[in-house]
């Protein structure tokens, strides 16, 4: 057999390789750092997902080797595949940048900000997105739509206020469990992700919905304020699970198990198994077993996400390789800060349970001279 | 000129018998016996473009649809009609069902669709019983069910109901919709011509232009071609609304001018109560408003014509749209700031809410445009809803992110002083006192006589 044919894609004056059919999102990720667009709603493990949010629109300057003319609009690179000879900008165009700017912008005027009491915080896709592309200040001066929060089943609480409406937990809920739990109620700007009426969501895998939520809208009961993420050290552990393969993650305070999670990759999405499945986990993993005693424990995890979570000091750290000085010939021109080097948890070496109380950089400081 | 609505009076022509004695189903008679391909052909030939809002050539939209061995192919007639200012469709189904059917017919035949759909939106109840009525007549007669005139096509037609939402008017959120799902429009490519309903290869239109299969069929692509001026051939229903003496339904062919539309009796009589003209929404609620001025001259000072071309001269700039032919007329005591508040508002409520620009960028929009209404606005906020609908424009799943925002620009665009005088004078707005005449762009008197 002949080897596959593979076309030529630039991105930000990058140029690859990849396999016909691939995203442009895709091959981004495989470029890596900031060439990758922000992806708030597509999810490489649900089928269908994507082409919602438009935070990840880039500029499709020459559409292929064949059809060189330019795309008149911008594109979702997350739906879009690439050509052979495709010229793509993402980072490079203006034009990008302020939409999606002006993205970030919607997505936010209606977001209550509770970062301070909500349990997403620090591995939110859309804080990160907000450090990156947002701007210090608002312009809308109307009342946020609110909403009442819900328990669905004795596991999750949905949020809505939060909720950015990706779908990502309606396809998860579609494609993970043999019928349809929930979806969306209304239209527009009052739409909702709801059950209907307050029932619950009662699946053995229902949990993932937890996992994919890029905010806090949909979050885990078990671990509602007990603790925030930054504070927690993940470690790879897994156990025989009749149900679900049981290779998770374990959130943990010195001994203490906090919350478990399926593990995730770089672009915090759930990680395949040694088989080539998605690892989704299942409730029982999930919400019942959190005594260490309940696992064997693999040792410290790998964070590599590009994400606020990523500034704590974790073992075998690795940040993503940085392209955007390169591609900006130079410039570096983010709004904030850089999200990997804003505070001073979570050094090696530092026993979390020995701090009581609410943390700050120095307490950690001091944590180290002794 | 009268092709669609030429028996429109004809007592009982809603009925099959009346209708038939007057000539109908010639078209199906002649369509079957040539071939498919040469129904699109003539269809081609004849230059028809979508009725629906976007004017693409129907001829060429047929031939792109896919012809996969063995998967059956579906035609679906678009009849959600739900912009506002637009009404031609009802009128055409609720007094010429049989019109549509028969269009229907010669389409499917051309198509290859054996199974056909009419999406009609959820308030048109009364009309559903109609076309119900004529279907049953069509089967009843030969028209429909198992092989048509000896042919060996089979087709039957049948009419879903919406629920009432005019994203659904979408081709795609419409397909959605019709398989039971609810109703967001598609992310694109794939296009329905290669997979439609239930994943098959389908094409959409709107009722109007399958209603014009028939007289293209009966005089040929080429005579129907020589009606009109340029690329806006054929006839074109118009729902003419807002101040003027005679609101209604017209048909014209596309040669006359936009105040001779306005003005002539044969059409709208004219702007109602003595008043003087304003401005105008010349193709339903989504294409930009214009200005008295620019709607009956273009830019260059060229007299303006109601036909494709000529409506979007001057780009969006000065011109504007054809689009579903929803004809609205403001006179000179209609306040632009209200009037584009109103359309936010709809937009708000009929987006999906899929995609974050336009669910968040419409009710923004709303807002700010409330505030600005009412004479709580700021002077900043007129630049900031011109940069919100920037924003949206071009950045969302499907056009009704587009049909959000055009409005918006082309009212700030044409009518900034009077969102200025809004800003600086909010008691008088607040009682209504808009005082339009004086702050209004020039506004036009006809010639007389
Ligand atoms: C938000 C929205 C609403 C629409 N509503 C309608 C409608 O009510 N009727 C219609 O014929 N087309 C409507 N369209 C256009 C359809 O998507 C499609 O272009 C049309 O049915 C194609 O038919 P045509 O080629 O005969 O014009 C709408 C489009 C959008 C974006
Ligand atoms: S609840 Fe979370 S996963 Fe579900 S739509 Fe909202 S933001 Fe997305
Ligand atoms: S543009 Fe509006 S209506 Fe269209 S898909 Fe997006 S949210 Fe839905
Ligand atoms: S990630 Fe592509 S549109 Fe949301």
């Amino acid at each position: 057999m002949s080897e596959q044919q593979l076309f030529k894609v630039t991105i930000d004056n990058i140029t690859i390789n990849v396999a016909p059919g691939t995203s442009i999102l895709q091959a981004a990720r495989s470029i890596g750092g900031d060439v990758a667009p922000p992806a708030m709603c597509f999810y490489s493990k649900l089928q269908g997902s994507g082409g919602k949010c438009r935070t990840c629109l880039v500029e499709v300057s020459k559409g292929s080797e064949k059809d060189p003319r330019p795309m008149p609009k911008l594109v979702a690179s997350c739906r879009t595949t690439v050509m052979d000879g495709m010229e793509v900008k993402n980072i490079t165009s203006n034009k990008v940048n302020e939409a999606r700017a002006g993205v970030v912008e919607f997505l936010l005027i209606n977001h209550p900000l509770d970062c301070p009491i909500c349990d997403q915080a620090g591995e939110c896709h859309l804080q990160d997105l907000g450090y990156e592309h947002g701007k210090a200040g608002t312009r809308y001066e109307f009342q946020r739509r609110t909403f009442q929060k819900h328990d669905i089943g004795p596991y999750i609480q949905l949020h809505m206020t939060r909720c950015i409406l990706c779908y990502r937990c309606v396809y998860t809920a579609d494609q993970l469990t043999n019928k349809r739990e929930h979806g969306v109620l209304s239209r527009g700007d009052h739409s909702e992700i709801a059950t209907y009426i307050e029932k619950a969501m009662d699946n053995d895998f229902i949990g993932n919905v937890i996992d994919v939520c890029p905010v806090g809208a949909l979050t885990d009961k078990t671990f509602r304020f007990k603790n925030r993420v930054w504070f927690t050290k993940p470690v790879d552990a897994h156990r025989d699970c009749p149900i679900c393969a049981g290779k998770v993650q374990l959130w943990m305070r010195g001994d203490e198990v906090f919350r478990v999670t399926a593990r995730k990759d770089e672009w915090g999405e759930i990680k395949d198994t040694a088989d080539g499945k998605t690892g989704w986990i299942c409730n029982d993993c999930r919400f019942e077993k959190k005594n260490v005693s309940d696992w064997v424990i693999e040792g410290p995890s790998v964070i590599n996400r590009h994400s606020v979570i990523a500034q704590g000091h974790y073992l075998g750290l690795k940040q993503p390789e940085e392209t955007i000085v390169k591609v900006m010939h130079g410039q570096n021109p983010r709004f904030f800060m850089d999200i990997h080097d804003v505070s001073e948890v979570n050094r090696l070496g530092i026993d979390l349970s020995l701090i009581e109380g609410p943390a700050t950089s120095d307490t950690f400081n001091e944590l180290k001279k002794d | 000129m009268k092709l669609l609505l030429e028996k429109n009076h004809v007592a009982g022509i809603r009925g099959y018998e009346v209708y038939r004695r007057e000539g109908g189903y010639r078209s199906v008679e002649k369509a079957m016996k040539m071939s498919p391909a040469e129904i699109v052909d003539e269809v081609k030939k004849s230059g028809l473009r979508g009725r629906g809002g976007a004017g693409f050539p129907t001829g060429m939209k047929w031939s792109f649809i896919a012809k996969p061995e063995g998967v059956p192919r579906h035609l679906v007639c678009n009849a959600d009609e739900s912009e506002p200012g637009t009404f031609k469709d009802r009128y055409l189904m609720e007094f010429l069902p049989h019109l549509l059917i028969e269009g229907l017919i010669v389409s499917s035949y051309a198509l290859g669709s054996n199974v056909t759909y009419i999406y009609i939106r959820g308030e048109y109840a009364w009309i559903v019983d109609i076309l119900e009525q004529a279907i049953t007549e069509a089967n009843n007669n030969g028209w429909l069910g198992k092989n048509i005139l000896g042919t060996g096509f089979d087709c039957q037609i049948y009419v879903q109901r919406g629920a009432g939402a005019y994203i659904c008017g979408e081709e795609t959120a419409l397909i959605e919709s019709l398989e039971g799902k609810r109703g967001n429009p598609r992310i694109k490519p794939p296009f329905p011509a290669i997979k439609g309903v239930w994943d098959r290869p389908t094409v959409v239109n709107n009722v109007e232009t399958l209603a014009a299969i028939v007289p293209i069929i009966n005089m040929g692509g080429e005579e129907y071609a020589k009606i009109g001026v340029g690329k806006s051939t054929g006839t074109k229903l118009l729902s003419a609304c807002g101040n003027i003496n005679k609101p209604g339904v017209y048909e014209i062919d596309m040669t006359i001018s936009v105040e001779e539309f306005i003005y002539s009796n044969e059409y709208c009589g004219g702007i109602a109560n003595g008043k003087k003209l304003k401005a105008c929404i010349p193709g339903g609620s989504s294409v930009p408003i214009l200005p008295a001025n620019l709607l009956l001259k273009t830019a260059k000072g060229e007299t303006r014509y109601m036909n494709y071309e000529s409506l979007s001269d001057g780009g969006f700039a000065t011109g504007s749209m054809m689009g579903s032919g929803g004809f609205i007329v403001l006179d000179e005591d209609q306040c632009v700031v209200k009037h584009t508040y109103t359309l936010a508002r709809f937009y708000r409520h009929e987006s999906c809410g899929q995609c974050s620009p336009c669910r968040e960028g419409t009710g923004w929009m709303e807002k700010i445009l409330k505030s600005i209404d009412s004479g709580k606005g700021k002077m900043s906020d007129i630049n900031l809803l011109w940069d919100i609908q920037s924003k949206i424009e071009g950045n969302t799943i499907c056009p009704l992110g587009d049909a959000a925002a055009w409005p918006v620009a082309a009212a700030i665009r044409h009518f900034r002083d009077e969102f200025e005088w809004h800003v600086l004078n909010p008691d008088e707005c607040l009682k209504r006192n808009y005082g339009l005449a004086h702050y209004a762009d020039e506004i036009h008197v006809p010639v007389t006589a």
